[in-house]
């Protein structure tokens, strides 16, 4: 027995939801829900790719050491975003002398 | 050592390596860790998105209406499809049913050759429609470079991305090749559950896609 199998039953249901999610985000994105409304549909994709992850590449099942892996290459992206909208962001707030 | 040579089933361990898990898992790490860089190179384009984007809301959002949310939502299916038929083959390797995975691996490039088809009718249309930043570009208007902007991004990112996806295809392509002379027996699945991984990040690339390009312009 190979370790680390994902049920077959695991993957359609996996993929039903999945096309489910994008299914509802393109409807939810034709109504304004003033502002929010790029903050959810990335919610639904964070969920999705969270589910991609787990059970289709096997996370779940996969021992710390390559979780960790996964997980450090969004934290680092995470930084990365943050960061540069902390420049971006707070421009112009403070007066620089000579500007 | 030899003992663990021997080990029915489980192939070739490598010198360095003390068990088969231990192989099993450092081949893992590696694929892990090359698709790390991969999100920081689609990270860096992201990043650039947000930081015009922010900067740009109002040329964003327009240039965003002037994609076809058809396309992306048809494509989003397709996408999630192939990673179905790729997980289903990564199993028929596992348990070395290798007439079943060159089916899966030849219906997954199937798939990934009708996203690239959608793909292209879409660039087609944007060429017809003369928003293509830097070729043809007719589209006028008071947040034309701003619009201008946010097609570039478009093209940039799906354009990685369509790269990815084309390089995933030859790939699958050339394992199926294999599979079908019986290149892939159980107890050397492990490149066809690393070409999964791939391909499954690649998937996930354009769900993010999918919200960021298509959807937001929709609503504001």
């Amino acid at each position: 027995m190979p370790e680390r199998t994902v049920p077959v039953r695991t993957c359609f249901v996996v993929c039903a939801v999945l096309l489910v999610l994008t299914g509802s985000s393109v409807a939810v994105a034709h109504v304004d829900l003033r502002g929010w409304n790029t903050l959810i549909a990335l919610l639904v994709a964070a969920i999705q790719a969270l589910l991609v992850g787990q059970f289709l590449m096997h996370l779940r099942w996969s021992p710390p050491v390559i979780r960790l892996a996964a997980v450090a290459g969004v934290v680092w992206l995470a930084i990365l975003i943050v960061g540069t909208l902390d420049d971006i962001l707070t421009r112009g707030w403070l007066a620089v002398p000579g500007k | 050592m030899i003992g663990q040579r021997a080990e029915r089933g489980r192939g070739a361990l490598g010198e360095q390596f003390g068990t088969f898990e231990q192989q099993h898992q450092s081949e893992e790490l590696g694929m892990w860790i090359f698709l790390g860089t991969e999100i920081m190179l689609f990270g860096g384009l992201f990043t650039a998105y947000t930081v015009y984007r922010t900067v740009y809301p109002d040329g964003f959002a327009e240039g965003s209406r002037h994609l076809d949310v058809l396309y992306g939502s048809v494509n989003t299916a397709v996408l999630i499809l192939s990673s179905l038929t790729m997980s289903l083959a990564v199993r028929a390797a596992q348990f070395g049913r290798q007439r079943a995975l060159t089916w899966y691996l030849l219906g997954t490039a199937l798939l990934g050759v009708l996203f690239l088809a959608v793909k292209g009718l879409e660039y087609q249309k944007h060429f017809a429609e003369g928003m293509v930043p830097g070729l043809v570009w007719q589209y006028v208007g008071p947040l034309a470079n701003q619009v201008e902007l946010f097609l570039f991004a478009y093209f940039v990112m799906t354009g990685l991305h369509g790269l990815h996806l084309g390089i995933g295809v030859l790939a699958v392509l050339l394992f199926a090749a294999r599979a079908r002379r019986g290149g892939f027996p159980a107890e050397r699945h492990a490149p066809v559950e690393m070409l999964g991984l791939y391909w499954h990040f690649v998937d996930v690339v354009w769900l993010f896609l999918l919200p960021l390009l298509y959807l937001f312009g929709l609503s504001s």
